[in-house]
């Protein structure tokens, strides 16, 4: 009995452990090519960790994003995105209706300010959803692109 | 160092803001050879670690819908002259840049 006990214990710190060496740390984040290869936006949004839809809470005053009403060229639309929320771990930013619905992502840490510009390609016209993840909470916003000429196909 | 990396760093206030513009086609697969009228192989970075004095602040991971040419602007706060910026990016084709600033 006495043996089977401890092989039990053992059997469970053994297992801790691997899990612990599995759940890859912050630093250490890859691209994830799950997430990136998803073609349906709800599917995208699963993809980031996102269990339950209505775990996302509205956050259009804690979320600066900037991007042009209509941009006439969707291979290059600007987009700056600015989060308010305390302790932003990561940024999400979606164009809803390209091929690959997930666009960019970006792991922050205290050694930057939650704030990233850059500029992003559009098929066409569609939301841009921008997901901030920040102590295990997603927040979301989202704005609309029209797009003249789509960015995916052309130069 | 290679050319792939071009900066433009505004610093004030402890705050460096940092305008960043990486040479790359950023393919997305999706177009065609005006005259061979063959795809173009998808081709664009995943993925660009951000160190300040060689501290890892921020990793970036890009799909094919960013744009060509990629610019990125970020704020690295705590910031002081003399501080060394670095930017490395790998693409799907084994690619890989690196390039770094002095903040002044």
């Amino acid at each position: 009995m006495k043996l089977t006990k401890e092989r039990r214990v053992f059997l469970h710190s053994a297992l801790g452990l691997i899990s612990a060496l599995l759940i890859p740390s912050k630093a250490l984040s890859r691209w994830d090519n799950n997430a990136y290869n998803k073609v349906d936006i709800s599917e995208s949004i699963f993809s980031i960790g996102v269990v339950n839809p209505g775990d996302l809470r509205e956050a259009n005053d804690a979320i600066d994003l900037s991007l042009p009403e209509i941009a006439e060229n969707g291979a290059i639309v600007p987009i700056t995105v600015r989060s308010r929320i305390l302790n932003t771990e990561r940024i999400f930013v979606f164009a809803e209706k390209n091929p690959q619905p997930l666009v960019s992502d970006y792991v922050i840490t205290d050694g930057v300010e939650p704030f990233v510009a850059s500029r992003i390609k559009m098929s066409e016209t569609a939301f841009v959803h921008v997901i901030v993840l920040a102590r295990g909470k997603f927040y979301r916003t989202a704005r609309q692109v029209k797009v003249t000429i789509g960015g995916c196909g052309e130069e | 160092m290679d050319k792939t990396v071009r900066f433009r760093i505004r610093f004030k206030d402890d705050i460096a803001d940092v305008k960043v513009m990486i040479f790359h086609p950023m393919e997305t697969g999706y177009r065609r050879d005006k005259n061979s009228k063959e795809i173009i192989p998808k081709h664009f970075i995943h993925t660009v670690n951000i160190a300040h004095n060689g501290k890892s602040i921020m990793q970036v991971h890009w799909s094919r819908s960013v744009s060509k040419n990629p610019y990125l602007n970020f704020r690295v706060p705590n910031a002081s002259k003399g501080d060394q910026l670095t930017i490395a990016w790998s693409d799907n084709m084994e690619q890989s840049g690196t390039g770094t600033a002095i903040i002044s």
